[in-house]
């Protein structure tokens, strides 16, 4: 077989079933027989929408996306989508075309050190320059690429090792000397773990991406449930525990629910479950969760102790872990008086906007959208004020149906990411909440949606600025608004061009009925809705303040 | 403090450019760095000394080494008995008079001339790194011209 073909059936039998990509000289050989097989195949109309709808489809689906670009300018357009995929460790196989074997080195045309530039931002990654080590290079990546901490590994590919032939052996088992994930916790710290919650009389769950990787929220659940222990969760960790039930917090941090932030502060024990402690969850570190021990569950050890002092480190898969903590805990310190302490926290502090008669508030947007879907949809969103109102407005109550970019924050990621989820879940609704700003960064990918059938609705929260960054000049740079406001083109104009569906709302009182209309449309649609210009999301925690000291706005 | 480590690793293209990245990303500093084969073709032997005070970042530097996939096995040789070299090439002056004298002093140490030719001596050295500065002071009143050293390697006893 040639290496194209190689190639091929190694991914038929990884049981990849669509590839996002975007053709060019260096993969030829590989559009070739990519011509005969039965993968689909959705052409871009840029390769950043290719990384990104293969980031959404495995966000939404759980299995691993596949990106493909030729070499040079296709390789560099993947690597926003790469990094992306990375810093929220989602499980990727990129394939890049490359020049020729004899060609690398040569400033050859259309030539990138893709497996350099790459290095910090991927997993893993591989340049095959011999075509008999192909068939194992897939079966690695794709086993690096899903499990431990999934992430996002790069096959670099010469045009001619495309092109030469050898026999094909499937290499049924791999078996990599440097890479043992551990799965299982250290039986002995998770006695200890037990001991420490059996005792808590203020504990707090701080649940992350790691549950919906690993499928935890079952076990999340039972757990908190159990113990009668509130649960709050990142901007990673939404839809790991159902924002209906009685013991959410919601999410913490800087833009996170007041409750969750005092609740994280007056801790005496935080369960800290799949999740990083990145800065915009922390705030200042020195005044994170002050009078707690700390159990930290992840299947990451350099995820462990790296920000905040762990007092107990497990590492391991969460889903088992979980299981085993669950057997392991038989009784459990009464917990209501914490939980009463909560609950005033809850109607002291609830999350709030101002709301007015005739002018749109985007937050009154995705409140009218959750009561419509009733959770039963995938939002994706982009980066910004409208991610952190699709955060906090709409309540989510199953894994995978919040999509977002958050370790790099990638405007434009929304857009294509919906597209990428709609394919691997065609019976579902997948709305991407977007801003003005963003949209525009892979505004392109509407020819994709149409021409493919890709019934994404696009819900546009159009304030005429770049939002976040205008509101952090508002309170932070005396309202200088320098370089913030955006203009943008007609929406419906536009979304009309490509023979989608574009809507205008101006008014409130006709918001609903808007998204009523959008959701029965069988077809790609942009709805942009004229919102309150300079509306603000609240609570905030200013970067590198302690987490309980939050503006709130309208207190 | 320095601390050294050894790390064994796949012998594959690229696997230095991960590691000395890996460092570069995180705004670590490498005071020194060995790599050679080991008696398996295929897994390369890396010593690396990091200076740092903070055991955390030690720890995080430990951790992420281990991450990479092309990493097989760390040891950090701070808690460990093990032994430490060092070897020094340099071009010392040195006039056919004092050659005796330079000779008395390299014996004190693992030390000795090379190649003597034109008033230079070549001198090699081998020692803990302690041994090595001693031994360069005192070779500095005769004036080096020239000096190369490995960087520590270290093995456990």
């Amino acid at each position: 077989m040639t290496g194209a073909q190689i190639l091929i059936e190694c991914l038929k039998r990884e049981g990849v079933e669509v590839i996002f990509g975007y053709p060019g000289g260096q993969v030829l050989p590989l559009f070739d027989k990519l011509y005969d097989s039965d993968i689909k195949f959705i052409l871009v109309r840029h390769e950043q929408g290719a990384a990104h709808a293969a980031d959404g489809y495995s966000r939404a689906t759980g299995k691993t996306g596949v990106c493909l670009a030729t070499s040079g300018p296709g390789a560099t357009n993947l690597t926003t989508g790469i990094a992306n995929a990375y810093m929220d460790s989602i499980p990727m196989v990129a394939i890049t075309g490359q020049v020729k074997s004899f060609l690398i080195g040569n400033d050859a045309f259309q030539e990138a050190d893709v497996t350099g530039i790459t290095r910090p931002i991927t997993k893993h990654n591989y340049l095959v320059k011999d075509i008999k080590d192909l068939a194992r290079t897939v079966r690695e990546a794709f086993l690096i690429a899903s499990t431990g901490r999934p992430g996002p590994v790069l096959i670099d590919i010469p045009s001619d090792v495309q092109l030469q032939d050898t026999e094909f052996i499937w290499p049924e088992e791999v078996e990599i000397k440097g890479y043992k994930p551990t799965l299982f916790g250290h039986p002995g710290q998770i006695k200890k773990a037990a001991k420490f919650i059996v005792n808590a009389k203020k504990p707090v769950i701080y649940a992350g991406g790691g549950i919906i990787t690993s499928g935890a929220h079952r076990e999340l659940k039972a757990l908190a449930e159990k113990i009668q222990a509130p649960v709050t969760w990142t901007l990673m960790g939404i839809g790991c525990f159902p924002a209906t039930n009685e013991l959410s917090l919601g999410m913490l941090g800087m833009h996170g629910t007041a409750y969750a932030n005092h609740a994280i502060t007056e801790a005496d024990l935080i369960i800290a479950v799949g999740a990083r402690f990145d800065d915009r969850v922390t705030g200042r570190t020195d005044t994170f969760a002050p009078g707690a021990k700390v159990i930290h569950i992840d299947i990451d050890p350099s995820s462990i102790s790296k920000n905040i002092r762990v007092d107990i480190p497990i590492v391991g898969d969460a889903k088992n872990i979980l299981g085993e903590l669950l057997e392991e805990i038989k009784k459990k310190a009464d917990t209501s008086a914490w939980l009463k302490t909560i609950d005033g926290w809850k109607k002291k502090f609830p999350l709030k906007y101002k709301d007015s008669a005739g002018i749109i508030k985007p937050q009154y947007v995705i409140e009218q959208l959750w009561d419509l879907t009733k959770g039963d949809a995938i939002i994706t969103t982009e980066v910004g004020q409208n991610q952190m109102w699709a955060a906090q407005w709409y309540k989510y109550i199953k894994p995978r149906t919040f999509l977002s970019s958050g370790g790099l924050g990638t405007m434009g990621f929304g857009f294509p990411a919906a597209m990428g989820a709609k394919i691997g879940c065609p019976e579902k609704q997948v709305i991407d909440i977007a801003g003005d700003g963003s949209i525009q960064m892979n505004i392109q990918e509407l020819a994709t949606c149409v021409c493919n059938k890709i019934n994404v609705k696009v819900v546009i929260l159009n304030n005429g600025y770049l939002g976040m960054v205008r509101q952090w000049q508002e309170l932070f740079y005396k309202r200088r608004y320098s370089g913030v406001c955006i203009t943008s083109p007609d929406f419906v104009k536009l979304a009309e061009s490509y023979n989608a569906v574009g809507m205008r709302v101006t008014k409130k009182e006709d918001v609903r009925a808007a998204l009523e209309k959008m959701l029965k449309i069988e077809n790609t649609v942009f709805v942009d809705f004229h919102v309150e210009p300079e509306e603000n999301v609240f609570p905030m925690v200013p970067a590198g303040e302690a987490i309980n000291k939050m503006l709130e706005g309208l207190a | 403090m320095k601390h050294t480590i050894s790390v064994l690793v796949e012998n594959k293209f690229g696997v230095l450019a991960r590691i000395s990245g890996l460092f570069s990303a995180r705004g670590y500093n490498i005071s020194s760095l060995a790599v050679s084969e080991t008696l398996d073709p295929s897994i390369s032997y890396m010593t690396i000394v990091v200076d740092t005070k903070d055991e955390q970042i030690l720890e995080q530097i430990k951790k992420q080494l281990n991450k990479l996939i092309d990493v097989i096995t760390i040891t950090d040789f701070t808690k460990k008995e093990h032994v430490e070299r060092e070897l020094v090439l340099a071009k010392v002056n040195c006039a056919q008079k004092d050659k005796a004298k330079l000779e008395a002093v390299l014996k004190k140490y693992i030390a000795k001339v090379i190649q003597f030719k034109n008033n230079v001596a070549i001198i090699e050295a081998v020692g803990e790194q302690e041994q090595i500065q001693a031994l360069l002071t005192v070779v500095a009143k005769f004036g080096v011209k020239e000096l190369i050293r490995t960087g520590k390697i270290a093995i456990e006893r």
